[in-house]
């Protein structure tokens, strides 16, 4: 059967799964466009090449499968980027394919040229310039096994008009198994030696901390990390990219680490004797000044990726592998094994959270909002399997600090690459892919200033998501870090309290609006929030500007210097 | 003849290098694939040189001479290992690789000048490859080693050269024990 490339691209999309396919049309992919209106599969029309990217993200997150994200060459490649740093930084699976002018013309400076397989070299896990119609289910059956396995990641393939518009004889795409990938091998079973040797280490460890990443989770390795945990009794820490992997109320979570993390799990990773890395990669926001973390720890790394064994912090025994498998083996090794006497350190950990417990002060009559205390509502009115979607900034710490998370994928934010903007469009991208889920948006007013747009897309393709925006008028964190380190200067932080009218712009674009002052408006309109299921809605939480995030670990300093709320300050 | 010994630095080469060889698909964009890794991760590259090899030229080997103080080893290969067009990384380090690089050099040479500089390109085990009447063109393969000192030889003693040095290819070293 002969068909067009533009219909195998399709096709192709459609033999690996591809439910929704978020994207922008424009001249070199115009051809693709014409058979997507055969298609069984979705196209979400986006305003701006980026919410693409990001819903594909979002989707991704939500669904464990990859996001399939579609638009034009030059700034179309160009402006979907962005997301593409942002899922190589967080592992997130992606496929992006962008239009490219005709073979004939590239390299000649052409209308909307630009070398998005050259731009996307180092933020993509492989790209590929399709120059053969022929090649197309091949490359896109390569494209999906690619993104999904191993370390996930963003893929991107790009396709030039000529090869869209001419003819090739269609052929079921090759199945993982028969793909020629020489040099592509993944590990997936960690080495039974280094299992044993990681599981006589947990054995004797007086101070163990799992510490679990968005590994974890990729892996879809919850369950078997719950079995290890309680046979262990070890301790969790769950990172930035992996709240919800563990349970928040499980009394031995400890909930986050890192420059925003709460006391105890700063700490007891700190003073760990044996840190069981999962899925994590020594971030420098969780080890804080390198030379200082954890120094008397040994370290057991888990981790598909070879290539981060090492990279930051020399493990002791590090395990190549898929997450969940290698969990399930050491849970096999660790029943042959006795445990140390953990009492000991659970009674110091136990002591942590009783004289540093994560604090804020509750507002005064007729005081400003505490964000916390919305996030605090925010989760005690919404289903227990809700997913909460952040932006980057105070916001998204104060989200991962007090909203409780106790099922994996619940949570999804820019986590790596610290993506202002991203929870819009990522929140439209998880409603997208969990339509029966109840989808909030957790974003600063800076942040939603700058993918408020995708709004439009989400009324108009139905997808009702919620946003709630802590607006302090200001680039809080930055604003925080010019208060504690540089005396109080603030620079070109301030946004103003009265621009934009962020109801006005919300019903502008199809949603509803809600603008919430003082305490007592918190409830009613969260209530009203939860009625409206037919358009997304927006609230606007006007909060304490003057509110910052705590615990901090200032930059460049150790975790031992942890600095917490000051009314636990020692002499406060 | 016995191997000679891999000294680990050279003129071209002044730190602590490995040399990686690095067989990979023989796609389009492989050596910026490989190129820009390096730039990204703040790995040096000392040489590097190219070729396919004989299967059905499907294959390319690379041999990269990195700097092996910029990033430790395991990360260079660690994270080269990550591209989809690398096949197979071997590290010859120190003592276990046989490494040749090819000399070219034009020397400005008049009729005195031009008896010395063919008895030095004879001692050398060089050849003349290209001549007119007032220079000739050299060749050298050897040991990089070899070819520094040559290099060094011909700068004294004439003014005028140009050199054009290739990096080094290097295979492991055999076993000689048995």
């Amino acid at each position: 059967m002969k068909i067009t490339g533009a219909q195998a691209l399709i096709k192709s999309l459609e033999a690996q799964g591809t439910e929704i396919i978020f994207g922008y049309p424009g001249g070199a992919i115009l051809p693709v466009y014409d058979p997507i209106l055969d298609s069984s599969i979705r196209h979400v029309l986006v305003r701006h090449e980026q919410g693409a990217g990001h819903m594909a993200e979002g989707y991704a997150q939500a669904t464990g499968r990859p996001g399939v994200a579609m638009v034009t060459s030059g700034p179309g490649a160009t402006n979907i980027v962005t997301p593409i740093a942002n899922a190589y930084m967080d592992s997130t699976p992606l496929v992006v394919i962008t239009g490219q002018v005709a073979t004939g013309s590239i390299g000649t400076d052409a209308f909307q040229e630009c070398d998005i397989t050259g731009i996307t070299l180092g933020i993509t896990k492989h790209n590929w310039l399709i120059k053969d119609a022929n090649d197309i289910p091949t490359v896109i059956a390569e494209a999906f096994y690619v993104a999904t396995t191993g370390r996930p990641g963003p893929v991107l393939v790009d396709l030039p008009k000529d090869i869209s518009q001419s003819e090739m004889e269609w052929y079921e795409p090759p199945l993982p198994e028969a793909l020629d990938l020489p040099g592509y091998h993944p590990q997936v079973v960690g080495d039974r030696e280094l299992i044993e040797q990681a599981a006589a280490l947990m054995a004797v460890a007086e101070r163990p901390v799992l510490y679990v990443g968005g590994g974890v989770l990729k892996a879809r390795a919850s369950e078997a990390l719950k079995e290890l945990v309680e046979l262990t009794g070890a301790p969790v820490v769950t990172t930035l990219m992996a709240r919800g992997a563990f349970p928040d109320t499980h009394p031995q979570c400890l909930g986050m680490p890192g420059m925003h993390g709460n006391y105890t799990a700063v700490t007891a990773m700190q003073k760990s004797d044996l840190l069981v890395s999962l899925g994590a990669r020594f971030d420098d926001r969780i080890t804080g000044k390198l030379d200082g973390f954890a120094p008397s720890a040994k370290i057991i790394h888990v981790d598909i990726d070879p290539a981060e064994l090492g990279k930051v912090r020399r493990p002791d025994i590090g395990i190549v592998g898929d997450c969940r498998v290698v969990i399930e083996e050491l849970l096999a090794a660790s029943r042959t094994q006795g445990h140390a006497d953990l009492k000991p350190w659970w009674e110091t950990l136990r002591a942590w959270q009783g004289e540093y417990p994560i604090h804020y002060e509750e507002s005064q009559d007729g005081g400003a909002l505490k964000p916390q205390s919305i996030i605090e509502a925010l989760a005690e009115n919404s289903p227990d399997d809700t997913i909460v979607v952040s932006g980057v900034g105070q916001h998204q710490m104060w989200a991962s600090l007090h909203w409780t998370f106790d099922y994996p994928s619940t949570w999804i934010n820019s986590g790596g690459a610290g993506t202002m903007g991203f929870s819009i469009p990522a929140a439209i991208g998880a409603k997208a892919g969990r339509p029966n889920r109840t989808v909030w948006a957790i974003d600063g007013d800076g942040c939603f200033q700058m993918t408020a747009q995708e709004l439009v897309t989400a009324r108009a393709e139905q997808i009702p998501i919620k946003v709630a925006i802590l607006n302090n008028s200001y680039l809080g964190m930055v604003r925080q870090w010019q208060e504690m380190f540089y005396e109080e200067r603030y620079s070109e932080v301030y946004l103003s309290t009265d621009l934009p009218n962020y109801v006005m712009w919300a019903e502008a674009m199809g949603c509803v609006g809600i603008r919430v002052d003082s305490p007592e408006e918190i409830l009613p309109a969260i209530e009203k929030a939860n009625s409206i299921n037919d358009r997304p809605v927006v609230i606007d939480f006007r909060i304490d500007a003057s509110e910052k995030v705590f615990p901090m670990v200032p930059a460049g300093a150790t975790n031992d210097e942890i600095v917490v709320h000051p009314s636990q300050q020692k002499g406060a | 003849m016995p191997p000679e010994p891999f000294l680990g630095t050279t003129e071209h080469t002044p730190v602590q290098h490995h040399i990686l060889s690095v067989l990979v698909e023989n796609k389009a964009g492989v050596l910026s694939r490989v190129a820009g890794l390096f730039s990204r991760r703040g790995f040096n590259i000392y040489s590097l040189a190219v070729a396919p090899t004989d299967d059905n030229e499907r294959f390319s080997r690379i041999t990269i001479v990195v700097d092996a103080e910029s990033a430790p080893l395991s990360q260079v290969v660690g994270q080269l290992n990550k591209l989809l067009n690398v096949v197979e990384i071997r590290d010859l380090a120190t003592h276990q690789a046989v490494e040749r690089e090819l000399l070219l050099a034009t020397v400005k040479a008049n009729e005195s000048e031009r008896s010395e500089l063919l008895r030095l390109v004879a001692d050398a085990g060089a050849a003349i490859i290209d001549f007119s009447h007032d220079a000739v063109t050299i060749s050298l393969s050897g040991t990089p080693e070899a070819l520094d000192t040559f290099e060094h030889l011909v700068a004294e003693e004439y003014r005028n050269i140009e050199v054009q040095r290739t990096g080094r290819v290097a295979l492991p070293r055999l076993d000689h024990s048995a």
